[in-house]
């Protein structure tokens, strides 16, 4: 497979995920913020700053708006171009990689994600009312899991599939970080404390944003949803697919898959890393976790998750950079010869 | 839907004669048509369209920095072609692209039909497609093109004339097949019935061919499609070639020469390549030897050419048999090269640099048709009777100032074909642009690309200058 094709189905796949996950955290907090509002008094701004920060954006957005609220945030994480994470920009970006490797991925994929391109385009001018932008968020979400679907039932299983699969697993690892994180930006107001009602909506509120309150559900009543279950939950639960280890456990499978290598050994920088973080993750209890910080784990945890994309960029996508004016040179010298 | 009130007009109408009565190939289809309910065929048109879209077949329009997307204007009314007149029609192309093949083989060898005195020497060398540097170059079996695209039009009798060679990239051969898959879908009972050949092998018959020239000793060649990149206009179409053919679509940047030998960089290394259909115009190939400013090329591939370690489909050099001089002289080539008199005519041409001619076209120009010799996509054109005064003196100028570079020929009314024109049928310009492929002999995939001139009266069918397109039906039989 060339290593520009291999570059855009793992983009790809890593764009479908972001923009899905984007759509969940809006749509979640849109519906809490209601909440919020009747519990504590001017709680807005804190509130929509804290999300904004766990998307990394703080900077890009402060460019370009003087407060967060409601308005602004939904607007500057859905809709514009300027914001390379939004959901428009995204799935540009997602429709673009599949455009250059139209031929690589099933007809039903591609019309998946051109139907995905065209209703954003279409929608942005039709949101008004907010049940509208509910019923935009579903779609978002609904077009993600047709597009994961339709991998899994039209796409030919060879090592295309799989670097759509360490797209997939990596960026999911890094978004479940990312909401987890959501509750170090959001401290609780005074007066709240741990176990109240608006404690518990909000990590409430981050099982929702990863789709994970039905699962978690199974293992905790969501009255004990504190820290530690939560934060166990998202990062430490086996069976979870949203869950980190679950992510890093296939990202490890499929990067092996992509080399030969066995299990617990690795042939690749990249590799290497992506074991070392699962071990880490498997053996580790949650006490270790809140020992160390949640945040400054989560925080330690996507720079290991940014040093893995760049080991497999190096691995696989990356072109041996070819110096043009040397190359030329070259091969003109051999034209003389010839 | 009701074609009574459809007016042939003055013109040779594909569907209706002179008298108005439906021609016999035509006759499943007209009577379909009238049992269509106009609500239906509105709402198949529409789902025609959103086929397209949603496929996306489209061309990109750069007129902001955004590239807006448009679907290629289809119109869903079918040509239809009886099987006798096709017949002809592939025997004229196979003895045209054979002589023309031969004629690339010798002016790149050893010239006889310019020493025999056929054509004129000066002719050649100012072709700007002319490639000296490849004088003695062997190309895998000597076959120089191996994907051609010939436009046909119909004049005002009916008969068919060749208008253009395009020997170097043609393109249109994805609507041909997207457009015979959407119109079976939405019209699912009118195929059955009515006969029509099929097109879908075309993919399998190019790879075919492609692999038919593989460097000698290669059994098992490695076939890429090579493209400009994502934002080439014609990008939906080499995506959509490589997956008809299973192949890989590659960009400069994906391949590297060493050792006069072509490799692409894949997740595994380094792959040889041994076939490369290339979309991309000779002087953007290698920047070590042609333009040293071309960013799509890929330095080295013309040492590995000349080594004779790669195919290149079509070959290097074939652009001077499409200059439009040259076209000229097609009718003695065929003569020349193989001792026959030409089976489809051309249009009666003009040079400009001969004097006669010369004399007649500036004293005409009104009348005639203009071309300059190296323009595609219907720019650098004069069409007389449309033009403004201003227009018609400034081709008179630039003619006067470098006649080599023009041709003139009278102005022919294109044969029309009954068009969906928003409201009802009207008819519409039409021309032909059948595929043509060069391996173990020639293959002619029976159908084409009809384009259509959508603005009423106009006679240019480009998609740049608001033309469409129909689905082409050969018939199995003769009506």
């Amino acid at each position: 497979m060339l290593s520009r094709v291999a570059n855009s189905l793992y983009w790809l796949s890593r764009y479908m995920e972001r923009a899905e996950n984007t759509a969940r955290i809006l749509d979640v907090n849109l519906q809490l913020l209601g909440d919020f509002e009747a519990w504590v008094d001017g709680i807005e701004s804190d509130f929509w700053t804290a999300i904004v920060e766990t998307t990394g954006d703080t900077e890009l957005f402060a460019e370009n708006h003087d407060c967060a609220d409601a308005e602004s945030v939904t607007a500057f994480l859905t809709w514009e171009a300027s914001n390379p994470n939004s959901i428009l920009s995204s799935v540009n970006a997602a429709r673009e990689n599949a455009r250059m490797i139209r031929d690589q991925i099933s007809q039903e994929m591609w019309e998946c994600i051109n139907a995905m391109y065209y209703f954003v385009r279409e929608a942005r001018n039709k949101l008004e009312d907010e049940s509208a932008t509910f019923a935009f968020f579903q779609q978002i979400k609904a077009y993600s899991y047709r597009f994961v679907g339709l991998m899994e039932a039209t796409y030919f299983h060879d090592d295309g599939y799989k670097f759509h699969q360490v797209g997939k697993y990596i960026e999911r690892a890094d978004q479940t970080s990312r909401i987890l994180d959501l509750k170090h930006f959001l401290p609780l107001p005074e007066g709240h404390h741990r176990g109240t009602t608006v404690d518990i909506a909000s990590w409430v509120a981050i099982l929702r944003s990863c789709s994970a309150v039905d699962a978690f559900q199974k293992l905790y009543p969501v009255a004990d949803a504190h820290a530690e279950e939560v934060a166990s939950f998202l990062i430490l639960e086996q069976n979870f697919p949203r869950s980190i280890r679950f992510s890093l456990r296939n990202l490890d499978r499929h990067l092996r898959s992509l080399s030969g290598a066995d299990e617990g050994y690795f042939a690749n920088a990249g590799e290497k890393r992506v074991g070392r973080l699962l071990s880490e993750v498997a053996y580790k209890g949650i006490e270790d976790i809140l020992e160390e910080g949640l945040h400054e784990f989560i925080d330690r945890m996507q720079g290991a998750l940014n040093a893995i994309h760049k080991a497999i960029y190096e691995t696989y996508f990356e072109l041996p950079a070819v110096n043009m004016k040397d190359e030329i040179a070259i091969q003109q010298v051999q034209q003389v010869q010839q | 839907m009701d074609l009574s009130k459809y007016d042939p007009g003055f013109f040779f109408d594909e569907m209706f004669d002179a008298e108005g009565i439906v021609r016999p190939h035509y006759r499943r289809l007209h009577e379909s048509l009238q049992r269509l309910d106009p609500n239906e065929f509105e709402i198949r048109r529409n789902y025609v369209d959103s086929a397209f879209l949603s496929s996306g077949v489209t061309f990109t329009v750069y007129h902001d920095n955004q590239g807006t997307e448009r679907i290629f204007p289809f119109d869903i009314l079918p040509r239809i072609i009886p099987r006798n007149e096709w017949q002809q029609l592939e025997k004229g192309l196979a003895q045209r692209i054979v002589a023309l093949n031969a004629f690339l083989h010798d002016i790149y060898h050893d010239q006889k039909i310019i020493k025999d005195g056929v054509i004129p020497a000066q002719y050649i060398l100012s072709a700007k497609q002319f490639q000296r540097k490849f004088i003695g170059v062997d190309v895998p079996k000597d076959i120089y093109i191996h994907i051609t695209g010939s436009d046909l039009i119909r004049d005002g009798d009916g008969n068919y004339l060749v208008l253009e060679d395009n020997l170097r990239c043609p393109s249109g051969v994805s609507y041909m097949l997207e457009s015979r898959q959407v119109l079976k879908r939405t019209f699912p009972r009118l195929f059955p019935t009515s006969e029509v050949e099929p097109v879908q092998q075309y993919g399998e018959e190019l790879l075919k061919s492609l692999r038919y020239v593989a460097p000698d000793g290669v059994t098992d060649p490695t076939v890429v499609i090579l493209t400009p990149g994502v934002h080439n206009s014609a990008y939906f179409e080499h995506c959509f070639l490589a997956r008809q053919m299973g192949i890989e679509i590659v960009e400069g940047r994906d391949l590297l020469v060493r050792d006069s030998k072509v490799y692409m960089r894949t997740t595994k290394g380094l792959k040889r390549v041994d076939v490369i259909y290339r979309r991309l115009n000779d002087e953007f190939l290698d920047p070590s030897f042609f333009r040293a400013d071309s960013l799509l090329g890929v330095p080295g591939l013309i040492n590995a050419y000349q080594a004779g370690n790669v195919a290149l489909a079509n070959a290097i050099g074939t652009g001077v048999a499409d200059d439009k001089v040259m076209y000229y002289f097609v009718p003695r080539m065929i003569k020349y090269y193989l001792g026959e008199d030409p089976i489809l005519p051309n249009v009666e041409t003009f040079l400009a640099s001969e004097e006669s001619d010369y004399t007649y076209i500036m004293e005409n120009l009104p009348k005639l048709v203009v071309k300059s010799a190296n323009e595609a996509g219907g720019y650098g054109m004069l069409i007389g009777p449309a033009a403004t005064k201003e227009e018609i003196e400034s081709f008179r100028q630039q003619i006067a100032a470098d006649p080599r570079n023009f041709i003139a020929q009278p102005t022919i009314s294109l044969s029309r074909h009954p068009t969906w024109c928003g409201r009802e049928f009207e008819g519409r310009h039409i021309d032909l642009r059948p595929f043509v492929l060069y391996g173990d002999g020639v293959k002619i995939i029976p159908g084409g690309l009809t384009r259509v001139a959508l603005r009423k009266g106009s006679l240019v069918v480009n998609s740049s200058q608001g033309g469409g397109s129909k689905d082409t039906w050969v018939l199995r039989n003769d009506s």
